[in-house]
């Protein structure tokens, strides 16, 4: 039984064993044996790097199917805003949300307002903080895994403001229940994600409480029918339809989005694995202390480019820069009232609630003695392999090659470097055999008779 | 207790070389980590040894990282040839230092390394000697009984 509820799962039937996936793992938690791709769940971290990678089409998301609906008596669509980036420029939120409810939603809930919110509420955070820094921004799923798995000294670094699509379920779903005098449960909110790591952090989140939401639907699966959905949909003027945007929540969809809201702050923007990796590098090694806050997505360019979207990351980020552009150059402000935020921020409104735990990986062995005597025995192996990463043997280096050893999870002979040897154990034993065969030999003398 | 669970390794550390600066604290914590270290003994240990690498940067000429562990401690012992300290305990104020404006910039110098090592160790031994060079040596003790 695994510890870790994944949704990202490999098809056995599809797989090549082509490797890309092992190489572009960024937390090295994938292998290749006997041409079949397995994941170590402990290891991942759900990025959905080799969702892209496969060529094979190997490795598949598991989100909610749009059959979940009927399982509530109301439901309720919570798009993330990067939905709103995947539609041509004439197609605003407003429209967005009254097809999301022609497909079949009870409502549909804007998103973005609860993001200026929450940015409100970071700020209001930062001005009394005053712990070690940076603070990091929890948007990502994937970056508090990642925190959790490989960088567990800087988990107190992870912000306490809740994500806005949480405090948005939580909220809307107890105005609902009133409302329409409903049980909390017998309403769904439903995230419409752009990637697969929120479903995850829904099944299972990473501070060990509930989620508020109930499902999440791939923005992927639900873009077709909703394109089609939008075509008789009524349209409010392009100046109307621009008012009800929140340009600080707005901006939630692209890197960067978070920290231009913090102005007043010193705050980095960072965006992939491999950067983010560079920067978390930096801050344990104390380089960044200057800096307030760090807004890091997993997904290059921030939410526009997850593996679940369908328009081209950099047009969509584009979107999102020239909407924000347009409602400062026509003074629209669609924006939470901050004195309203700062009123519900001193009740509590906008704090986490459940506790964020590391999640380092298993190490060498349970004993220490035995730990310290294998990570000798992974040097002494390393030490001897080649090094240069050719992932033949099944693992992605050299390195995690010499660490699967030592665990007993490979043998040294996979190394495709140590053939010889083993052509010569072979050999050996050829020989030997040989040798024997030719005394077990009784028909020469026959043959002289005959 | 045998040397074989014993491990003995040794870093260079470069004066001046800001860019590299924690390398050597960076690859000691995944050593730390790899062998199943308590995380809030790695939480102090990444501290004390990041200020220790920082000064040997920030400060000396080069200095020489050795990291001691055995199933009972972690030690860790950093010797540099540098400028030595005149008044340890001086130097052992919190908010005392020498840092020059530069090294403020990239915030550093507020006068915390030393007090952070000896806060965050279980032990810690210092001596100096004025135009030679510093020796660091600090001690965390390590819990037998491990969870499973």
């Amino acid at each position: 039984m695994n510890q870790y509820v994944h949704t990202i799962r490999i098809d056995p039937e599809k797989c090549q064993g082509r490797m890309k996936c092992m190489r572009i793992c960024p937390t090295q938690a994938i292998r290749v044996q006997g041409g079949l791709a397995t994941i170590i769940e402990e290891r991942c971290i759900d990025c959905g790097e080799c969702i892209t990678a496969c060529p094979n089409q190997a490795i598949v998301p598991l989100t909610d199917p749009f059959g979940e609906l009927t399982k509530f008596r109301h439901t309720i669509a919570i798009p993330s805003p990067a939905l709103y980036a995947q539609f041509g420029k004439e197609i605003l939120p407003d429209k967005i949300l009254s097809g999301l409810k022609k497909l079949g939603f009870d409502d549909a809930f804007d998103l973005a307002f609860a993001c200026g919110e929450v940015s409100f509420a970071i700020q209001e955070y930062l001005r009394d903080y005053k712990g070690s820094k940076p603070l990091i921004s929890n948007a990502c799923p994937t970056v508090v895994r990642l925190i959790q798995v490989k960088y567990p000294d800087l988990i107190d670094l992870i912000i306490s403001i809740d994500t806005p699509r949480e405090i948005a379920a939580r909220e809307v779903k107890k105005k609902k229940s009133k409302q329409l005098e409903l049980k909390e449960e017998e309403i769904g909110a439903f995230y419409l994600t752009p990637c697969p790591v929120k479903m995850i952090s829904i099944r299972q989140p990473a501070e060990k409480g509930k989620s508020h939401l109930d499902g999440a639907i791939s923005i992927s699966d639900i873009y077709g029918p909703l394109l089609s959905a939008l075509e008789g949909v009524e349209r409010e003027s392009y100046r109307k339809a621009l008012e009800s945007i929140c340009i600080l929540g707005i901006g939630w969809a692209i890197v960067g989005g978070i920290c231009r809201t913090l102005r007043l702050k010193n705050s980095l923007a960072v965006s992939g694995l491999s950067e983010i990796i560079k920067v978390f590098d930096d801050i344990e090694q104390g380089k960044l202390r200057n800096i307030d806050f760090i807004e890091a997505y997993s997904c290059p360019q921030g939410c526009v480019g997850g593996s679940l979207t369908v328009e081209n990351l950099y047009i969509s980020y584009n979107k999102i820069l020239k909407l924000i552009e347009t409602l400062e150059y026509e003074k629209i402000k669609a924006c939470p009232d901050i004195r309203e935020v700062r009123k519900l921020y001193n009740q509590k409104y906008f704090f986490i609630k459940g506790k964020l735990e590391p999640r380092p990986l298993k190490p060498l062995d349970k004993d220490l003695a035995t730990a310290i005597k294998k990570r000798k025995e992974k040097d002494a192996i390393y030490e001897a392999l080649p090094k240069i990463d050719c992932g033949v043997c099944g693992s992605p280096t050299c390195l995690t090659f010499a660490e699967d050893v030592v665990r007993g999870e490979t043998e040294l002979l996979n190394c495709i470097f140590n053939f010889p040897q083993r052509f010569k154990a072979l050999s050996q034993e050829l020989s030997e055999l040989l040798d024997k065969s030719i005394v077990a030999t009784p028909t020469r003398s026959e043959t002289k008779k005959g | 207790m045998t040397d074989e669970n014993e491990l003995s390794l040794a870093f260079e550390i470069i004066g001046g070389d800001f860019r590299r600066a924690g390398s050597v604290s960076t690859k000691i914590k995944e050593i730390l980590q790899e062998i199943g270290i308590d995380s809030s003994v790695i939480y102090r240990a990444a501290i004390a040894m990041y200020e220790a690498e920082m000064n040997v940067v920030m400060y000396a000429k080069k200095g020489q990282f050795t990291l001691h562990l055995s199933p009972s401690m972690i030690q860790m012992k950093i010797d540099d040839e540098g400028p030595g300290i005149g008044d340890i305990g001086l130097a052992m104020q919190e908010g005392y230092s020498t840092a020059t404006n530069e090294m403020r910039e990239m915030g550093f110098g507020a006068g915390m390394g030393l007090p952070n090592i000896k806060k965050n160790a279980d032990k810690f031994e210092i001596s100096s000697t004025l135009g030679k060079g510093t020796s660091l040596h600090m001690f965390f003790y390590l819990n037998q009984q491990r969870e499973e």
